[in-house]
């Protein structure tokens, strides 16, 4: 009896709670029970859960990415650049930080997989670089149409509309105006990530790498292949997310994007814990999100103050992670 | 001084059900090389972790120097005066600092030795050490950029410096060439004059013959042969080691038809012979030998993990040099690796996902997996083979030993193959889970070459058409399984005629 309660309260503690957590809210806010806050929830989550998912195929191979939040920053600044000083469209905008992403996650793979540089390791310096490299080409400052490039010059690029789009479009749904494209975005990469890695061979392939690599080497798992591949999965997904916030922002802001690291790696940790996975999933990973993203708007909506954030994101992840990696090994250890 | 340096009587220790050492009597004399002997899995290394404080004993006593001996710990055991040195060189001494500090290292771990290190007085004490044990190596040099042999005689030497009743070498010349062996054994020689105690654990016949005044066997968490008398009696300890309790073998033996894989000229090592084999059509070849003897290295050339140093592979009649893992599976030669839990389980996959995982593309449309298709196939093979377990997606860790085992080897059994090598397929598998693995491979054993490694000589006779000795490298002899004279198999395993005599000392 007592075994079958924890194996229940270990798969379904973390939704039961969510669920506690909206019911709650729900009650004693006024408000918060409407398609507007939803709306507005899974907007604020939609950012780190994008590159909570990208991070997840790196944890899935046992590995990690410390460059996401750099990577975003990195394609912030880079269609910045491109569409307001050297005027290209938004098009191109797209893809050229679309290949940054691609190009950092297989320079990442690389140190990790042919250099032997621990997984860690080489993503902090990648993140240290990108963090110095970004500023390079403007002197350390912000990009935004009509500032000086020297010499008199004034930039006169814009973000074309089109590119401001992507982060600003309201879909209608219900409610005129109600659905924003970066969570459309999120949700498209969510299903991907979860049908990639829990229904097609690859991710299968990739599980198996993180769970036991010599094993997954000796029936003949392109091990190599496979980790480069979620490192550059993990770098496209980062520079979509810089993508959607340059397009909300609408300028090369140097200082947005600080806390994009320690929120989607939060995310993706505390989706450990949901359903009792005790392992990287991307349905964990997107419910990790959206349940710091309830609790924050919550708390706003009972007037917490702004400061209170961090702390309780931290109290989340802290108990997320013991309810994982306790529970799930007495649960190993009662099964035997 | 007391009669034994160290004596054990009727010790016991299980993990769970498994009972590991079943009533173990033994005792080492000052001044002598206790050599031990013991097949994987006979209980050796428990027994050394027991004396050396890692486990507790379940019964039995224990008694060094003639007092009761029961060390709580590691560090209590070495305090009480049982120093080990692990087979892995790197336990016993610290990479980054140079050599002086490490013969050192316990004296400056020792309470009340300084807060400041005196270098001077550090250097002549640890001069002094090195001389005393023969080690001549630059002081100021760094412990990793060492040879292997001098790193381990710096570990000996750390280990010498407390004054140890007992001195116990696990493995201690599995990474070694024969001359910084020989360097070692010299060291062995002077301890053993200085009176210490020691327990040599190792499968090589060369070592022991060089340095055995007394050799141990055990075989199943038993002592099951001790040889004392001079001059000892070598093939008397393989066979107590190995065993042969002899089984029914109730299949007609295989003589050779058309041949599947050969292996020309093959060499191992630049020291060793070269391998000429090959195995036919619905064969089943043993290849047997003590750990070291070259046969999991025999498996790997096959399988494209090593490269031979010269030589070639043929399979049906075809040039076969693969380059990888998947080269070799792409060309239809699977292997089952030994050490299981090392090599071959998904520890977070289930039953299903781990028998399936070479073959996915099997159970998939495009790149998507077919679930209901791959649990299918799972439950068909776990029905084969006898899996025991309440259905194919319960996880893997809830399996005993045997039923993940036949869960390992059923992953290459799933697919029709050239060639099949299967590296220790009974390690750690009870009787009755062998016999259903043996069967198995026997009863599917047409349309490929069967290769299994292994060390034990009655599995070998249960399994397989042919037994093909190694050692050394090379092949030391050949069998029909046909009414197999067990005395020349044996010393064809102890490597005594051919072995010796191409080795020339």
């Amino acid at each position: 009896m007592n075994d079958r309660l924890l194996d229940f309260s270990i798969k379904y503690g973390f939704l039961i709670l969510l669920f506690g957590l909206i019911i709650f809210f729900s009650l004693t806010t006024n408000g918060f029970a409407s398609a507007r806050s939803a709306a507005f929830v899974l907007q604020s989550v939609a950012l780190t859960g994008i590159l909570a998912l990208g991070v997840t195929c790196t944890l899935v191979v046992d590995g990690f990415d410390l460059s996401i939040g750099a990577v975003a920053t990195s394609a912030l600044m880079l269609s910045a650049y491109s569409m307001v000083i050297l005027e290209h469209s938004a098009l191109v905008a797209v893809l050229l930080c679309l290949s940054m992403g691609a190009l950092v996650g297989l320079i990442n793979g690389l140190l990790i997989v042919r250099f032997r540089v621990p997984d860690l390791l080489a993503t902090l310096g990648m993140m240290f670089l990108l963090i110095g490299l970004q500023r390079i080409p403007t002197q350390g400052n912000s990009i935004a149409t009509g500032m000086s490039l020297g010499n008199g010059v004034v930039a006169e690029g814009t973000f074309s509309k089109a590119f401001l789009w992507i982060g600003r479009h309201r879909f209608d749904l219900v409610i005129e105006r109600l659905l924003p494209m970066p969570v459309v975005i999120f949700l498209l990469i969510a299903v991907f990530i979860w049908l990639f890695l829990g229904f097609t061979r690859h991710g299968r392939m990739m599980y198996a790498i993180g769970s036991n690599e010599r094993a997954a080497g000796l029936v003949g798992v392109q091990v190599n292949n496979y980790k480069i591949a979620a490192y550059m999965i993990s770098g496209v997904t980062a520079s979509i997310g810089g993508i959607l916030l340059a397009a909300r922002l609408g300028r090369g802001d140097i200082a947005s994007g600080n806390n994009l690291l320690l929120d989607s790696v939060a995310a993706a940790l505390i989706g450990f814990a949901v359903l009792g996975a005790a392992r990287p999933n991307a349905f964990g990973t997107a419910i990790g999100a959206l349940f710091v993203g309830i609790l924050l708007q919550g708390m706003t909506m009972m007037n917490a103050p702004y400061y209170t954030q961090d702390f309780v994101k931290g109290a989340v992840l802290v108990s997320a992670l013991v309810f994982t990696f306790y529970l799930s090994s007495r649960r190993t250890g009662a099964g035997r | 001084m007391p009669a034994h340096a160290l004596e054990v009587r009727g010790l016991l220790k299980s993990f769970g059900r498994n009972s590991v050492l079943k009533g173990i009597d033994l005792t080492l004399d000052y001044g002598s090389v206790t050599v031990l002997m013991g097949a994987n899995g006979a209980g050796k290394s428990t027994l050394v972790k027991v004396v050396c404080g890692h486990h507790s004993a379940d019964g039995g006593e224990l008694h060094l120097a003639g007092k009761p001996f029961s060390p709580l710990n590691a560090a209590d055991a070495i305090a009480k005066g049982v120093v080990t040195v692990h087979q892995s060189i790197d336990d016993g001494v610290i990479p980054d600092l140079d050599v002086a500090n490490n013969l050192m290292l316990d004296r400056l771990a020792e309470p009340g030795s300084g807060f400041f290190v005196r270098e001077g007085k550090l250097r002549r004490e640890a001069q002094r050490v090195a001389d005393s044990m023969g080690i001549e190596v630059d002081l100021k040099a760094r412990v990793a950029d060492l040879a292997v042999a001098d790193r381990q005689m710096i570990a000996i030497a750390r280990a010498m410096a407390r004054k140890p009743e007992v001195l116990i070498l696990d493995e201690p010349t599995s990474s070694l060439s024969a001359t910084e062996a020989n360097r070692l054994f010299a060291l062995i020689d002077r301890l053993r004059d200085a009176g210490v105690a020691i327990l040599y654990i190792s499968h090589r016949m060369s070592d022991i013959r060089r340095i055995a005044d007394r050799i141990l066997c055990m075989r199943d968490g038993l002592i099951s042969g001790a040889f004392e008398d001079k001059p000892l009696d070598y093939e008397a300890a393989v066979t107590a080691m190995l065993g042969h309790s002899m089984l029914e073998v109730d299949f007609t033996v295989q003589r050779a038809s058309v041949a599947v894989i050969e292996l020309q000229d093959l060499q191992l090592t630049v020291e060793a012979q070269a391998i000429n084999l090959a195995a036919h059509d619905g064969e089943v070849v043993a290849v047997i030998g003590l750990l070291g003897s070259g046969k999991s290295r025999l498996a790997e050339v096959i399988y494209g993990i090593n490269n031979a140093v010269s030589g070639q592979m043929r399979i049906d009649g075809k040039q076969y040099k693969p380059v990888s893992v998947q080269h070799a599976v792409q060309q239809g030669v699977f292997m089952s690796p030994k050490d299981r839990a090392t090599n071959a389980v998904i520890p977070d996959f289930d039953i299903a996902n781990n028998m399936t995982l070479p073959f996915l593309s099997a159970f998939s449309n495009g790149s998507f997996l077919n679930g209901k298709r791959l649990r299918r196939r799972a439950r068909d093979m776990n029905q084969q083979l006898g899996v025991v377990c309440q259905s194919e997606t319960d996880a893997i860790g809830t399996l005993s030993g045997g039923n993940q085992q036949k869960v390992m080897i059923a992953r290459w059994l799933m697919e029709p193959c050239r060639v099949l090598l299967l590296d220790e397929p009974f390690q750690g598998v009870d009787i009755g889970a062998r016999r259903d693995i043996g069967k198995h491979i026997r009863a599917s054993a047409n349309g490929r070459a069967t290769l299994v490694f292994m060390s034990e000589i009655d599995e070998a006779i249960e399994i397989a058409d042919r037994i093909v000795v190694m050692a050394e490298g090379s092949i030391n002899g050949e069998y029909l399984n046909e009414n197999i004279e067990l005395g020349s198999l044996i010393s064809d395993i102890s490597g005594s005629e051919t072995a010796l005599s191409g080795q020339a000392q």
